[in-house]
């Protein structure tokens, strides 16, 4: 056997990253991030709110919390409608309970049609971000760019209509993107985006018309991952919550700003025998002085006003 | 043809060899061997093995793995400083090029670098021999130009063999090799040329395994480092063992999953009959007292005794 030649070639391998969407950056030789008020820790809670439609094609790949049943797959489709229907309002007493003000990342699908719950999360002055159209249409390389502009654009349309808040922030379904997804979500006025999972501080990003922010949105601190994938108990969730601020809390003391970044989807976190988890675990957290509950566009202001 | 057996080293049961000793009369050669890596955005296809599992590029997949080098492995020295502990890197030799920080930050810890190829994106199947010589030759020369060091040792790129690896890394002069799971000792591998042995890494402290695969929460790596421990220490008293600790500044090094990995090595290295050592260190002890002696052993017993 024998692979081809360019197999052992390495046309970007040189300094920093190997593309130039952004640079190389290691987190502890920037400089000290400062919150408002002087708080250690911004509490950033991100609750997905979303459709996964009963013909969702699951291509190129199944999303996570994809169905996976054969059709019609009314166990994951009706679990799934268990979010939205009872499990974000127990989410938003919870959150409520603590002050804490979401950034719920949306799926213009949901905003159709569960309009209560948008309207719910509005009341509460909770912060919304597109998180596409629905859980059936990623984001993806086999799109060409004319196509994912147009979801793109309708996907942002309908979440401003419905939220009637100007939307600076993106979510792509399953953290999937295109090589273009930050390039178009630019040109259609979002400020940041949540897929790259790479820093636990906001960075800038190379874009075609400017500079777009990743914000960390967190892949680790996730019902879906915590608790639907690696199968812990909600009692697990709540102790690698609270290991996680732990942690957090002492280095932003020798480093500057930090922030705990916890990603909710009500269809898991808002059952009945799991809710009481996140309530433990943000009860340790909001005890603490320090901590800031913020949206995602107040710790981007917060992040940029700092920037030279 | 595929063979039915490596063919790379004799059945020997553990309980029936030569006693294993270690300096300073330790129980347990430990070793910490950090996977430094470099995934590539968009690599070049392997026609064995996809890179990604998703469509590329895959954004998730890569952008994790970016934040072992933005992020992880900071936080990951700091914690084996606190403890002595200093890491045998596996080291995927591009990152010299693209991040000779953390290159930099190892070397001033007097760290040991290994080689695990060229980029955790670019893998051996399929290669033929002048491919897998050239990759050899490239990472012998990358990690002397950068770090001044010979290489020693060797795990295959995301532990992708051919059957004519390990025969190549003896000819190159490489000393030792870890992609042999099948015991707790170092122990001869049978090459073309020069010698080899295999230096125990391991996949069940290998905290992707353990996270990803087994599924553990990192209270339970911790509890399960300190058990692998204890049983190794408790037989050490015999004969040497040896326990490998793989790591991925990506899994390691995000918050939650620290603390318990700091408490396991404060755990460890506050026993005595311990030898906190690299991989080169393991090796060169081994050549120096145990290879000619087991060797003979081996070939008494071939002859029937």
């Amino acid at each position: 056997m024998t692979l081809p030649s360019e197999y052992l070639r390495y046309p970007r391998r040189r300094a920093g990253m190997d593309h130039d969407r952004y640079d190389w950056s290691i987190l502890f030789r920037r400089p000290r991030l400062e919150w408002p008020g002087g708080a250690r820790v911004a509490l950033w809670v991100v609750p997905s709110i979303e459709w996964f439609p009963l013909d969702m094609p699951g291509t190129p790949f199944r999303p996570p919390g994809g169905l996976d049943r054969p059709y019609p797959d009314y166990w994951n489709y009706t679990l799934r409608d268990y979010g939205s229907r009872v499990g974000i309002f127990r989410v938003m007493k919870v959150l409520d309970g603590f002050g804490v003000r979401a950034t719920a990342a949306v799926n213009a699908g949901a905003c159709q049609r569960y309009p209560f719950v948008i309207d719910e999360a509005k009341n509460r002055g909770w912060e919304f971000i597109a998180h596409g159209l629905d859980m059936g249409h990623l984001h993806h390389s086999g799109l060409s760019r004319e196509d994912e502009g147009r979801l793109i654009h309708g996907a942002l349309e309908t979440v401003r209509r419905a939220t009637g808040q100007p939307v600076r922030g993106w979510l792509s379904p399953a953290n999937s993107e295109s090589l273009h997804t930050p390039d178009l979500v630019a040109e259609h006025g979002v400020d940041y985006i949540c897929d790259w999972v790479n820093d636990d501080l906001p960075y800038p990003m190379r874009v075609a018309s400017g500079t777009l922010y990743s914000l960390p949105y967190s892949h680790e601190i996730s019902d879906t991952t915590i608790i639907w994938q690696y199968h812990h108990s909600a009692a697990e969730f709540a102790l690698q919550v609270r290991d996680q601020f732990d942690l957090l809390y002492r280095e932003a003391e020798k480093y500057g700003g930090r922030i705990l970044s916890i990603s909710l989807h009500a269809w898991i976190i808002g059952q009945p025998h799991r809710i009481r988890a996140l309530e433990r675990a943000l009860d340790y957290v909001t005890r603490r002085a320090g901590v800031w509950p913020a949206t995602g566009s107040e710790i981007l202001a917060a992040f940029k006003a700092q920037q030279r | 043809m595929p063979a039915s057996d490596p063919g790379l080293y004799e059945y020997s049961p553990i309980i029936d060899r030569p006693k294993l000793t270690w300096p300073n009369d330790a129980r347990v050669a430990f070793w910490v061997a950090p996977n430094i890596e470099f995934y590539e955005f968009q690599p070049v296809a392997n026609p064995t093995r996809k890179a990604w599992p998703r469509t590329q590029p895959d954004i998730l997949a890569y952008s994790h793995r970016d934040y072992g080098n933005r992020v992880g492995v900071w936080r990951m020295m700091e914690v084996m400083d606190r403890h002595g502990v200093r890491g045998s890197v596996s080291l995927n030799v591009a990152v010299c090029d693209h991040h000779p920080e953390i290159i930099e930050a190892c070397l001033d810890r007097k760290w040991e670098f290994f080689s695990h190829g060229i980029y955790n994106t670019r893998y051996t199947y399929g290669m033929d021999e002048a491919q897998e010589r050239a990759m050899i030759e490239d990472a012998l020369e990358t990690v002397r130009k950068h770090t001044g060091q010979r290489l020693a040792g060797w795990l295959s790129p995301a532990l992708t063999n051919t059957e004519r690896t390990q025969d190549l890394l003896a000819e190159y002069g490489i000393k030792y090799s870890c992609d042999f799971m099948h015991d707790d000792q170092p122990f001869p591998l049978k090459v073309k040329t020069g010698r080899l042995i295999s230096v125990p890494y391991s996949l069940e402290m290998n905290d992707i395994i353990v996270y990803n695969t087994h599924l553990a929460s990192p209270r339970d790596y911790g509890q399960l480092l300190k058990a692998q421990f204890d049983q190794l220490y408790a037989e050490g008293a015999e004969s040497g063992r040896v326990m490998c600790v793989p790591l991925h500044p990506f899994m390691i090094g995000q918050p939650h999953r620290l603390q318990p990995f700091a408490e396991a090595l404060e755990y460890i290295t506050a026993h005595d009959k311990v030898w906190v050592t690299t991989g080169a260190e393991i090796a060169d002890w081994y050549y120096a007292h145990h290879y000619a002696e087991v060797v003979s052993y081996l070939a008494k017993r071939s002859d029937g005794r």
